[in-house]
């Protein structure tokens, strides 16, 4: 790689001989100078965030040459998309997954979890008398939120556990797990927002 | 080699306020950001356009006689049309007198006297007005400029404003949201750090902005509002009654004189304004010698606009929800527009914010402000100040069975991307068309149509096989861009734009050049004007001369000279050509000249004898 500007070798975000901006790296963590990891510091994150937005948005490119104009554009999109991406605990480790190789597409959420049919079985069930009018239904439905708010909590806890047990080791089968957490986790949210009082029929 | 630096020399950049109502121009007077005066010394310029009957577009304050007098010919209130389609404005057609003319379709025109124009083109006539202020005002040419549109405006609105900025001969260097950029003027001007809501009520949008201030950085971290919901809606509650009123005390309606609805508009606008400072005032009308007077107590007013009050309210708290705010956590509540000068919609903010919020700041010229100090960050002489906002709604491409897959989500700091890959259906297909829409409904239906991307040239192969990968680009203006490349060769894909609302850039380009040739068309017109009333002073003046006794020094050869260039310039006198009346004025003041020295001298010589040969 050399400069688009002045042609030395190897130039960083900005050349080191001319000070031009160079086309920006698409690789999140890469962008923001980071290893990948599971767990990141929010608060460093943010801190750099700032950083780079005071050196590559485009208003302080206006001034400044076509070319570097447009890689501003680039580099403060991919800044602002890495920032999204990453600040998000869920966000991020769906994306360490596709930087894995993992296929994250479109999980179906028609397989319920085994552990799970029994439960989504019976709040299908007290849903559908909710629907009708059934006060006694309707009032069982803040319990199995509450116990689907502790599903989801346990879950969390053990997305914690994989995530810095990756973060330590980088073996596979934390990312396996990971996903594994995920779906389900994906899956209880869902039952969650049903437990919403129907409205009726 | 070194790079080459194109300009270090801070640029002239002025903000724009192109507002509903009114529109404002400022600018970085050294470190502080200054509203710009127009002629009259107003520094509020009514958004209202006129073309007088000699063909003359009038703007602004000049324009709002003419609104009166000549509805026909007038216009106000445009921003409502900027970007839409027929079918958006057929509710507002009801209440205002916009004339959609015959065959408008994707882009609406709108008839002024015997002409049609586009909504840009009408902005373009304001945005020119304030470029002249500016100019006259700072003594230099303006060609670059901020304009602020409301944070809420989606992406054809968004092109629209720029369109009529390069119509007005400005390079629109950023669109500025407008409760951002009043955020801008406020914390520059407090020095502020913490979370600040801006409350923005104008005459005919409404946004809600809530931003995190630190160290100079400006960033929103939601925004929600209404494109159709302003002061133009309060000012249509009270036409309405005084329009029932009228109808039942005079036996007639007037609601078909153009002039006699004008007049009662600027009587009722009158009245509600006073209502923000008196509980009780008097609407007076008066028309074609009958008159109508009504009390309009503040309780009446209150009643009459609370649910318009109240609809600010649902964006509001979806925006502190987007924001993941309380209102504890809200420091500072910034009111902006006009509007916000009414009693209960400052109660209402209160309640809702449980914050009193901050007046100090005219309302009216805030959003200008800050554009001013955007302009100065992007000219260079504003620094460490930096603005990161994002884009109001959600960007997605329609699917199969028409419901729409979000790419970017709504309140993402921009500039923000996404990337798509597409495939063809059928063997051998050579393009992919993609509907672009904007908004928060499942279906692509219920959304705002942005356009439809054809990608175009893709290599004849079985269905499936193709990989284009599009990118969408939101920059930091709001506007969308779309880029196509074949994934497995890595060439580019030629991306064709259909835009469902508005202009193609080649009508735009069109509209310049026309406005280029009218532009040459009026300077022609200019230098004619001036060089006639040059040639009437002379001829007057030879005229005159020529009873003089000093006529009467000259040879008889001179004489005929003076006499065959006044009729050589009589005759060129009408003909269209500043040129040629030009060079006969001149050929006259030299045939003059010794005449014009002989009454000097026949003048000196008669004061030195005590008497005036002057007659």
């Amino acid at each position: 790689m050399t400069c688009w500007n002045c042609g030395a070798d190897r130039p960083a975000r900005f050349c080191d001989a001319c000070k031009a901006l160079q086309p920006p790296v698409r690789e999140y963590f890469a962008f923001f100078e980071l290893e990948p990891k599971l767990v990141l510091d929010d608060k460093d994150l943010q801190t750099r965030f700032y950083a780079l937005s005071r050196k590559l948005h485009p208003d302080l490119f206006s001034r400044k040459s076509p070319t570097e104009n447009e890689y501003a554009l680039e580099a403060s999109s991919v800044l602002n998309d890495a920032y999204r991406t990453l600040r998000d605990p869920i966000a991020r480790q769906l994306y360490v997954l596709k930087l894995e190789g993992f296929d994250i597409g479109e999980q179906s959420t028609k397989d319920v979890p085994p552990e799970l049919l029994e439960e989504v079985f019976e709040l299908n069930m007290a849903l559908e008398e909710a629907r009708m009018g059934d006060a006694d239904a309707l009032a069982q439905l803040p319990g199995f939120r509450a116990r689907f708010e502790a599903m989801r909590a346990e879950t969390d806890l053990a997305i914690a556990a994989v995530s810095a047990a990756w973060d330590a080791t980088h073996e596979k089968q934390h990312l396996n797990d990971l996903r594994g957490h995920l779906n389900r986790r994906k899956y209880i949210t869902n039952l969650i927002d049903k437990t919403n009082v129907p409205d009726r029929v | 080699m070194f790079q080459i630096e194109f300009d270090n020399q801070p640029d002239l950049v002025v903000g724009i306020d192109l507002g509903t109502t009114n529109s404002l121009v400022a600018w970085m007077n050294l470190t502080k950001p200054e509203v710009i005066q127009g002629e009259d010394g107003d520094k509020l310029v009514p958004s209202i356009v006129s073309l007088t009957e000699a063909g003359e577009l009038i703007v602004g304050n000049a324009a709002r006689q003419e609104l009166i007098d000549h509805p026909e010919r007038s216009i106000y209130s445009v921003k409502r049309l900027m970007g839409r389609g027929v079918e958006d404005v057929r509710e507002e057609l009801k209440l205002f007198p916009f004339r959609i003319a015959e065959g408008s379709e994707s882009v609406i025109r709108v008839a002024l006297g015997d002409n049609t124009f586009t909504p840009p083109e009408i902005s373009s006539f304001i945005l020119r007005q304030l470029k002249k202020n500016a100019e006259a005002a700072l003594n230099a040419q303006v060609t670059k400029a901020v304009i602020t549109v409301p944070a809420y405006f989606n992406d054809a609105q968004r092109q629209a404003t720029r369109d009529a900025g390069r119509l007005a001969g400005l390079e629109v260097l950023r669109l500025v949201n407008e409760p951002t950029a009043a955020a801008l003027a406020y914390g520059l001007d407090k020095r502020k750090e913490g979370i600040v809501a801006v409350y923005d009520l104008g005459g005919g949008t409404f946004d809600i902005s809530i931003l995190k201030l630190q160290d100079g950085i400006f960033e929103v971290l939601a925004t929600n509002g209404d494109t159709h919901l302003g002061g133009d809606d309060i000012d249509n509650r009270l036409m309405h009654i005084a329009l029932e009123d009228i109808q039942s005390e005079w036996g007639e309606s007037i609601a078909h004189s153009g002039e006699a609805i004008q007049t009662l508009r600027q009587d009722v606008i009158r009245a509600k304004e006073a209502l923000s400072f008196a509980p009780v005032v008097n609407l007076d009308f008066a028309w074609n010698g009958k008159t109508y007077q009504r009390t309009i107590t503040r309780e009446l007013f209150d009643s009459l606009i609370q649910d318009i009050v109240d609809r600010t309210l649902g964006p509001c708290r979806d925006c502190m929800k987007d924001a993941g705010v309380t209102p504890e956590q809200i420091d500072e509540v910034v009111l902006v527009g006009g509007s916000t000068r009414i009693p209960l919609v400052r109660s209402a903010v209160e309640v809702l914010f449980r914050a009193r919020p901050h007046t100090e700041l005219n309302p009216d010229e805030v959003v200008a402000l800050g554009a001013a100090v955007q302009a100065g960050i992007l000219a260079g002489t504003v620094e460490n100040q930096l603005l990161l906002d994002v884009t109001p709604l959600s960007l997605g491409i329609e699917m199969y069975g028409g419901v729409v897959s979000k790419i970017i989500h709504r309140n993402s700091t921009i500039p923000a991307s996404a990337s798509e890959t597409f495939t063809t259906g059928v063997d051998r297909q050579t393009n992919v068309l993609i509907h672009v829409v904007q908004g928060e409904r499942e279906l692509a239906k219920d959304n705002r149509s942005l356009a439809r991307f054809d990608l175009k040239g893709i290599d004849p192969m079985p269905a499936g096989f193709a990989r284009i990968e599009v990118r969408f680009l939101i920059d930091a203006n709001g506007i969308l861009s779309v880029t196509a490349r074949d994934a497995r060769t890595g060439k580019e894909q030629t991306v064709e734009v259909k835009p469902s609302y508005g202009l193609t850039d080649e009508q735009v380009e069109a509209m310049i050049e026309a406005s280029i040739d009218n532009a040459e068309a009026d300077y022609q017109a200019a230098q004619l004007s001036g060089i006639r009333i040059e040639a009437d002073g002379i001829m007057a003046a030879t005229e005159k001369a020529m009873r003089h006794p000093a006529w009467l020094t000259l040879t008889d050869e001179e004489r005929a000279h003076v006499t065959a260039a006044m009729n050589r310039l009589k005759l060129v006198y009408c003909v269209n050509d500043h040129h040629a009346i030009h060079a006969q004025v001149d050929t006259l003041n030299q045939a003059t000249h010794k005449l014009a020295e002989n009454m000097m001298n026949t003048a000196v010589l008669g004061a030195l004898k005590g008497t005036s040969v002057d007659n």
